[in-house]
């Protein structure tokens, strides 16, 4: 008996149905692609060897206030995670678009600690390099983090300037009448906040690349 | 026993009311407190995000500071903004649970002499006040009760979470009993402690303003006069980019907030100057409360 020809492209077919064979691609990564520890890797930096037992419940996605708003939503993360896809994870805007609420931390029924699983993440991607350069709330991360270092407190009022000037200068004259509000209601101060023991906390503090994890 | 105050670096920017209305309740109540000396930036959620043992050795060092200044057993270290109480809450846990964690940062710490012995307890004002203070003890200080004022507590979410304090991590009541005390009514509602997206607004505005639009909507609707909060970047938020939120999802929401320490001393009989009253984008209007009898109306 003789099978059907099947209904694809076949070799007498007018070539531009051929071209559209070239854009197809391959969407399932090969496990010689993956990064096979990095799920151990993560889960022995972010106080949860538990990370290895979700149950892909998905209760963290559910709970999550920006779930809506991420690629992946924090379920598909952990198992990304756990199974080895490294790039995609570290690229994901999830990691960033967590505002540490702890929403999913406290209902997680395996116990595992979701925000700092996300921590990590965030550590790890600037370590690897993965660090998505425009997206303002990194930059607002490291910011904020030169200027603890340098004076020991940060002040809001020099910390907004500097994640506009490092982002999107234009934003800054649109926020400038809020901005403008808030100093004569006396809630932005043009004076730095310091600390008097600056020698001291700079011989803490001396980790300056960052990305560390303990 | 003597309070340790740690004040947070936006207590002394966006959040000045909040430090205002705080020290001057505290006095009013006559609880002592004493600044803690040389405390530095708790490193709020950037630094976790950037170096782990920054982290956790910025926060250790005011740690480290707090013993050093008081004698007692147990220290009791008040920070009232949310990121500053979960900062050094989970510092203080972190390094009595992972000995790895723990012998890391102190010898770091050691280096410029100083050591955590594991003495600080962190607390929040509000858990000061009802549960040390007691809130019979409020009551009866009590000059302008908030009568027939309803009130939507709004916690955030790093007040209650993850740790396990003084509430409940998803329905907290203490400010509602607070409220209660002081003679107003609390709305019951089911947002207490959903995100307010806090740096958002200033990043991703649209992710952030959505999270804020839900919350004073929901909380409109159950007929709140006032929304309380109990951190400098909530309140921040939810009242500087009404206006943003009103004009771009064509709302019409009009609904001031202040923080749960200034209504408390305006039902304590304190000024509205001592409150830092005048900070607010929006004052509440309370002239009913404070001059019951309509003498002076032009007062709020």
């Amino acid at each position: 008996m003789q099978l059907p020809i099947p209904q694809t492209v076949r070799a007498d077919e007018p070539t531009h149905k051929i071209e559209k064979m070239k854009n197809v691609v391959r969407r399932i990564k090969f496990e010689s692609e993956l990064d096979l520890e990095f799920g151990e890797r993560i889960a022995d930096k972010a106080y949860g060897q538990r990370l290895l037992s979700c149950i892909q419940c998905g209760t963290c996605s559910a709970t999550c206030p920006l779930a809506h708003y991420m690629d992946y939503t924090p379920r598909k993360i952990i198992a990304m995670t756990r199974e080895g896809f490294k790039e995609e994870v570290l690229n994901s805007l999830t990691i960033w678009l967590c505002a540490s609420c702890y929403s999913c931390t406290v209902q997680c029924p395996r116990q595992i600690h979701i925000t700092d699983v996300m921590y990590t993440l965030k550590r790890e991607a600037i370590l690897m390099g993965f660090y998505p350069r425009r997206l303002p709330i990194p930059v607002l991360a490291r910011e904020f983090y030169k200027r603890v270092l340098k004076d020991g407190r940060n002040t809001e009022s020099w910390l907004l300037i500097s994640l506009y000037l490092r982002t999107n200068p234009f934003k800054m004259l649109r926020e400038s009448v809020l901005g403008f509000k808030l100093f004569v209601r006396g809630r932005l101060t043009i004076g730095k906040e310091r600390v008097k023991g600056r020698d001291q906390l700079h011989s803490i503090l001396k980790h300056e690349k960052g990305g560390n994890t303990i | 026993m003597k309070y340790l105050y740690f004040p947070g670096c936006s207590l002394r920017s966006t959040g000045r009311a909040y430090e205002e209305s705080l020290l001057a309740v505290l006095k009013a109540l006559e609880i002592p407190i004493e600044e803690l000396d040389d405390w530095n930036c708790c490193g709020a959620t950037s630094y976790a995000s950037i170096d782990e043992t920054d982290a956790f050795a910025l926060a250790a060092r005011n740690l480290a500071l707090a013993e050093l200044q008081s004698p007692d057993e147990t220290v009791n270290l008040i920070a009232p903004c949310s990121a500053c109480f979960l900062v050094l809450m989970k510092t203080e846990r972190y390094l009595e649970d992972y000995p790895d964690v723990s012998k890391k940062i102190n010898t770091t710490l050691d280096k410029v002499g100083l050591h955590y012995h594991g003495r600080v307890d962190v607390r929040h004002p509000l858990d000061v006040f009802v549960n040390d203070y007691g809130l019979e003890n409020i009551a009866k200080r009590v000059k302008h009760p908030l009568k027939g004022l309803k009130v939507a507590s709004y916690y955030g979410c790093q007040v209650v979470r993850p740790f396990k304090t003084f509430d409940h991590s998803h329905y907290p009541v203490t400010m509602d009993r607070l409220v209660q005390a002081l003679g107003g009514e609390p709305v019951d509602w089911p947002l207490k402690t959903r995100c307010c997206g806090g740096s958002l607004t200033g990043t991703i505005q649209e992710a952030g303003l959505r999270l804020n639009r839900l919350l004073l909507k929901e909380a409109e609707k159950r007929g709140a006069d006032i929304m309380l909060t109990c951190c400098p970047l909530c309140q921040h938020n939810l009242e500087c980019y009404q206006q943003r939120i009103n004009r771009i999802y064509e709302e019409e929401i009009d609904l001031p907030i202040a923080f749960f320490t200034q209504l408390m001393g305006v039902a304590l009989g304190l000024s509205e100057k001592e409150l830092g009253m005048q900070r607010l984008f929006k004052k509440p209007s309370l002239s009913h409360i404070t001059h019951p009898k309509g003498a002076v109306v032009n007062a709020w």
